[in-house]
């Protein structure tokens, strides 16, 4: 027990400040997301459902990178939820695959408004490495609204909590 | 005289859910901090139940309509086992009238608990049912240690009112904290853990569908109704904490409304609450949770706990 804490003290502060959002890196969508903010008080609490539509799990281990001390999402208020009851944010990726476009509908039906759809990667965006498949039912984009669309292959933890919390402060200014 | 105090007292309750969420998040950093973290700030709470309360709800085709009431029985259930319990003011021996008790706390805990497993079946997920299952096999377990730690102070004090207790072992000083108290200071705050579903019961912060109990019961609430279930699930850690300290440790707290009474009372108050904050965070960052098979040890020694605290505190008050 006390091993752990004297880890604890010896190690320190692990989180690291966030490196700002590089505009190349995303892109919004549409006027719905403004009033999906606003509505949602601005963004300082932003519950997060992971929708994982059938990716390589190259940008799971990016995201779940998030809820460590050196990204540490929490502290702008990000936080991983286990349900889409709870969803404010479905961070959707990979491409839509066959077998889990009705999955992805019915997680968007079961989430309450307002709720806002991230597409990370580039495979949400437009199938990537994967586009032209048989298995592939499209990009996110062909499935649901889009309102964020975050890119790189995978995209670095910090793109994605930075592109993720630039575009609803830009979102929520506009 | 009577009535404004007992209303003043009844007040203490708001105070209550009013400081829970705050507590909640000097926790949520404390631990944060003791993760090598940064966390999220102390008034994230706050903004979490503000968002939620704007948010529309979304309801399982298959529940009924106790799926909406039930977050209001969680609510007004707890609200009203705060409002027996005193944060800054104890309860005078002179104030007329009988209050609600320590037993009427547990049931009103106890309808809280029930309202929320039923609501939980509602929705139709098989998440919900292992929830609620799992929720009433640990309360079923923690209750009988409850009451007996309660009983504990009440024999101390030969009243089960909260306030009066407080008032009585405030005045009495050291001499009122027997070995009883001790070892149903410790059985409480065992029982507490569990009851709020603290490691190494239950995992706030876990995400793993398997291991969730409390977490696994609000999977399917959204909007308002979580709103209401989760800050009466932070005014039922902030009550458990004041019980702990009311019960034991109430010295400092205000015996008589007059205001520099008061504010000390809640100086002192505020401290111990961040004080046991701190443990709370020592004890949560250093114990693993507890394999299920494993809590009825870990209550059934609670209970042992408060049965040789109850003992003790017999033998000293009548002797053999
Ligand atoms: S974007 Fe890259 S890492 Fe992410 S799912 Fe597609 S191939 Fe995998």
């Amino acid at each position: 027990m006390f091993r752990i804490l004297r880890r604890c003290a010896r190690t320190g502060l692990a989180t690291l400040p966030l490196e700002p959002a590089r505009d190349a890196d995303y892109e919004l969508a549409g006027e719905k997301l403004r009033e999906s903010i606003r509505r949602l008080r601005g963004g300082r609490s932003l519950y997060v459902r992971e929708v994982d539509a059938g990716s390589c799990n190259g940008c799971e281990i990016e995201i779940s990178a998030l809820t460590s001390p050196v990204y540490d999402a929490e502290r702008f208020g990000v936080h991983v939820t286990a349900s889409p009851r709870h969803a404010d944010v479905l961070l959707v990726t990979g491409p839509v695959t066959r077998q889990m476009e009705l999955a992805l509908k019915m997680t968007y039906e079961a989430a309450p408004e307002p709720k806002i759809v991230v597409a990370c990667g580039d495979c949400a965006l437009d199938g990537g490495a994967f586009a032209g498949s048989y298995a592939v039912a499209g990009a996110v984009e062909d499935v649901l609204p889009v309102d964020i669309r975050i890119k790189g292959c995978p995209p670095k933890p910090s793109a994605i909590l930075g592109a993720l919390l630039a575009a609803v402060e830009r979102a929520g200014k506009a | 005289m009577e009535a404004p105090l007992n209303a003043g007292f009844a007040f203490q309750g708001i105070v209550i859910f009013l400081a829970a969420p705050l507590a909640a998040g000097v926790l949520r950093k404390l631990k944060a901090v003791l993760q090598n973290r940064l966390g999220a700030p102390v008034v994230q709470p706050y903004r979490d139940l503000r968002k939620l309360l704007g948010k529309e709800e979304v309801v399982s085709g298959t529940a009924s309509g106790l799926f909406r009431v039930a977050p209001y029985v969680v609510f007004a259930a707890t609200a009203g086992a705060c409002s027996l319990v005193p944060v800054v003011l104890a309860r005078m021996a002179t104030a007329g009238g009988a209050w609600g008790d320590l037993v009427v706390l547990v049931g009103l805990l106890a309808l809280g608990r029930f309202a929320l497993a039923l609501g939980a079946l509602e929705a139709g997920s098989a998440f919900g049912g292992m929830g609620s299952s799992r929720e009433m096999m640990v309360s079923s377990l923690a209750e009988p240690a409850l009451l007996t730690a309660l009983f504990v102070a009440a024999l101390e004090a030969r009243t089960s009112e909260a306030g009066r207790i407080a008032a009585h072992v405030a005045r009495t000083g050291g001499a009122a904290f027997g070995p009883g108290s001790a070892f149903a200071l410790a059985a409480l705050f065992l029982v507490a853990l569990a009851e709020c579903g603290r490691l190494p019961v239950d995992n706030p912060s876990t995400h793993l569908e398997l291991t969730m109990i409390h977490e696994a019961m609000i999977l399917e609430y959204s909007g308002r109704s979580l709103a209401l279930i989760e800050w009466a699930s932070q005014a039922r850690l902030l009550l458990f904490m004041t019980l702990l300290v009311d019960l034991f440790l109430p010295w400092g707290i205000a015996l008589d409304a007059s205001a520099a009474a008061l504010a000390l009372g809640a100086a002192v108050y505020a401290l111990k609450i961040a004080g046991l904050c701190a443990v709370l965070a020592f004890a949560e960052t250093s114990t693993a949770k507890l394999r299920l098979f494993r809590v009825p040890d870990f209550l059934g020694a609670a209970f042992v706990l408060a049965l040789i605290g109850l003992f003790s505190q017999g033998f000293i008050q009548w002797g053999l």
